[in-house]
């Protein structure tokens, strides 16, 4: 009895027992070991060659080499040494690279203008679904709007059937209205998709911040518009960061609709990724080098709103 | 300062109606509480003042000018929320200068009137703090501190204390009162407490089920409570109600009460045979033997000067406040007597005071 008594004070309700910690420390290295590895190997198949990175098996330990970058940002076209050798010696370091292969440079890819084109479409939509987002989760959250549980799941309701399974009627609806491949078409769809939940979401968090402050505003001379700006905003900072994240998070990956709206100008970085052909086929250096670039901004920006989703802003103010 | 004038104000969201038609006048430079139980209409109300909620119906009027459909920030008037509602982005002293920055008002004014402020409240060591940082009576004190920075025609208060602890609601009351007697600004004050609302305000209206039941100076609102409502939400322990039914005539000092007469104040109208009430607060209550209403004792409450003893009698459960140097036992059968003066009389049916002597003048909502 007494040793039984004496094991159970020993054991803290505080302090996780040691074969726990290792349990759950293990469990966190395997979990960042499966989701960290694809990334990393991404990163270190762009910096491999042509052949190292079809090698079987695969290869661990090689040599770096910066052309699949090279050939990632180049259109090259085949000489012969002959033609290559009479040219005057090379200027830059990657006409240097090229010429190793007995190719010259022929001018840029069309990777910057893509690049450009999912920036353009990724951050456009998110800025535009969190805007309207928020002025209607605004008067969702805070005016008596007749049938505004109707409304709300007509909102969600757009969300309850994969966005694809209107893929063809949208694209009959954009070939009418000429909103094929054009950022302006690319941007208001992802808009669309985004926004039902942008309301949702901020709704929740404009819920959770108290009338009180605003009326104070109100009462204290702002106008409603003001308060919103200057009042409920900077409090639902967390939110709408939050938010804003989930949305860019989904029209920068977006794959389907890319494939099939855009081809040629309003192309994004999704459909123009797997079609990179270097001879012979897929360019695997070239690809993992354009992976590893899209997935920077996406890194960069959650990182840089991350201290944003930590909650903690309006707390203690009023009391609940 | 400002004379508040509310006329007819009804607000009815959907179906549900939350202020019915009440029409009053709050004086300049009175604190007046806005007194009832939950749900009663007395926020809503203090809002529509405000410019925070759009009445369905009448005016309210600030200084004669009528302000019903102006916009919040057109009125002048400064709100105390219950929760504070201090900006959690903001320090004290930027929370108390905000409603000075929204009229545009120069970096240096606003500064000065923030320290004289501050210094009214004995805040001013506070000014650089976050707010999250204070203490409920410090927050509340910011709170006012914004309400009166702007010198506005009127304060609106909404239950402002109802977020502290008991012991500092009571330090807060003397500082309220006490500020109001400085700076003399009209004030409404929203309540469910009644020792608040009686401590401190120079008229309370009782509010319920959106109608005021009575307006009145803290004495009359107790002594002579318009209705049963009134008699009954105000004092504790409440007034006792003891029925009996009987017809009233105007002139008469004594009613019949079951096979007894008992002395009433002198009865001022005349009334056809209803049920009725007789009004009684415990602290007009004496035991004697002679007592027309027995009963036996139930229980005794100690509360250090005096002790409240329930007793239960053919006509329900009374209440009386004695000297706690009394020794009451309990089971012990005794009589009631009641202190005739200060007797009401009500209509069950209406639930309104019947005119007497003591109950004359009694102002109905």
């Amino acid at each position: 009895m007494t040793a039984v008594a004496t094991k159970s004070t020993a054991h803290s309700i505080v302090e996780a027992s040691p074969r726990t910690k290792a349990f759950a420390g293990g469990f966190v290295i395997l979990y960042a070991v499966i989701t960290i590895l694809p990334l990393l190997w991404i990163v270190a198949t762009a910096f491999k060659s042509q052949s190292d990175a079809i090698a079987y098996p695969p290869k661990v330990i090689f040599e770096p080499t910066l052309e699949g970058y090279v050939n990632l940002f180049t259109v090259r076209t085949r000489q012969t040494p002959e033609f290559i050798a009479k040219l005057p010696p090379p200027e830059t370091w990657y006409d240097k690279l090229v010429r190793k292969r007995d190719m010259v440079i022929a001018g840029p890819s069309k990777v910057v203008p893509r690049f450009v084109n999912s920036l353009i479409i990724g951050f456009g939509s998110t800025f535009l679904a969190v805007f309207l987002g928020t002025l209607a989760a605004y008067a969702f959250s805070r005016f008596r709007i007749p049938l505004a549980d109707d409304l709300l799941f007509f909102i969600l309701s757009t969300r309850m059937m994969p966005p694809v399974a209107v893929a063809i009627p949208i694209y009959l609806m954009y070939r009418q209205l000429n909103l094929t491949d054009t950022r302006l078409g690319m941007i208001l769809l992802y808009t669309a998709v985004n926004v039902s939940l942008a309301v949702w979401l901020l709704k929740g968090f404009i819920d959770e911040i108290p009338r009180e402050y605003e009326e104070a505003a109100l009462v204290d001379g702002y106008t409603r518009l003001q308060a919103l700006r200057k009042v409920v905003l900077p409090q639902a900072v967390t939110g709408i960061a939050a938010t804003a994240i989930f949305c860019l998070i989904f029209s920068w990956n977006e794959y389907a609709f890319a494939v099939l709206l855009t081809s040629g100008e309003a192309q994004t970085m999704p459909p123009f990724i797997p079609f990179i052909i270097g001879e012979g086929g897929q360019d695997w250096p070239a690809v993992a080098a354009a992976t590893t670039l899209f997935v920077v901004p996406i890194v960069m920006f959650t990182v840089l709103l991350r201290k944003h989703l930590l909650r903690g802003i309006t707390f203690g103010a009023v009391r609940k | 300062m400002a004379q508040i004038r509310i006329e007819n104000l009804r607000k009815s969201f959907d179906q549900f109606t939350a202020v019915e038609g009440s029409t009053f006048t709050i004086d300049d430079g009175t604190f007046f509480a806005m007194l009832g139980p939950s749900g009663c209409g007395k926020t809503t109300t203090l809002r529509m003042i405000a410019g925070l909620e759009l009445p369905t119906e009448g005016k309210i009027l600030l200084d004669g000018e009528d302000v019903t459909f102006h916009r919040a920030a057109a009125r002048d008037i400064a709100f105390v929320f219950q929760l504070f509602a201090l900006y959690p982005h903001m320090n004290v002293g930027e929370n108390i200068g905000f409603p000075l920055k929204c009229q545009g008002m120069g970096r240096r004014e606003i500064r000065e009137r923030v320290q004289e402020t501050a210094r009214m409240l004995r805040i001013e060591h506070l000014l650089s703090s976050k707010t999250s940082k204070l203490s409920g009576g410090d927050r509340q004190r910011v709170a006012l501190g914004r309400a009166m920075v702007r010198r506005p025609k009127a304060f609106l208060m909404d239950e402002p204390l109802g977020a502290l602890d008991a012991e500092f609601r009571h330090l807060m009351c003397g500082e309220l009162r006490d500020l109001h007697d400085r700076i003399k600004a009209t004030t409404v004050y929203v309540t469910h407490d009644q020792l608040e609302a009686m401590s401190m305000a120079d008229q309370i209206a009782v509010m319920n089920k959106g109608r005021v039941e009575q307006i009145g100076t803290p004495q009359e609102v107790y002594d002579r409570p318009a209705s049963m409502f009134v008699a009954d939400f105000i004092g504790s322990p409440p007034m006792n109600f003891l029925r009996f039914e009987g017809g009233l005539r105007s002139g008469d000092r004594a009613v019949s009460f079951h096979d007894t007469r008992l002395a009433v104040p002198e009865i001022r109208e005349d009334r056809a045979s209803a049920p009725l009430a007789l009004g009684v607060r415990p602290e007009h209550i004496r035991f004697a033997d002679a007592g027309a209403v027995r009963g036996e004792v139930f229980g005794a409450e100690y509360l250090g000067t005096t002790q409240i003893v329930t007793v239960d009698t053919a006509y329900g459960r009374v209440a009386a406040r004695l000297s706690s140097s009394a020794s009451v036992q309990i089971g012990e059968t005794i009589g009631l007597e009641f202190n005739a003066e200060r007797l009401a009389l009500f209509d069950i049916g209406s639930g309104r005071a019947i005119r007497t002597a003591s109950a004359e003048g009694a102002r109905h909502g």
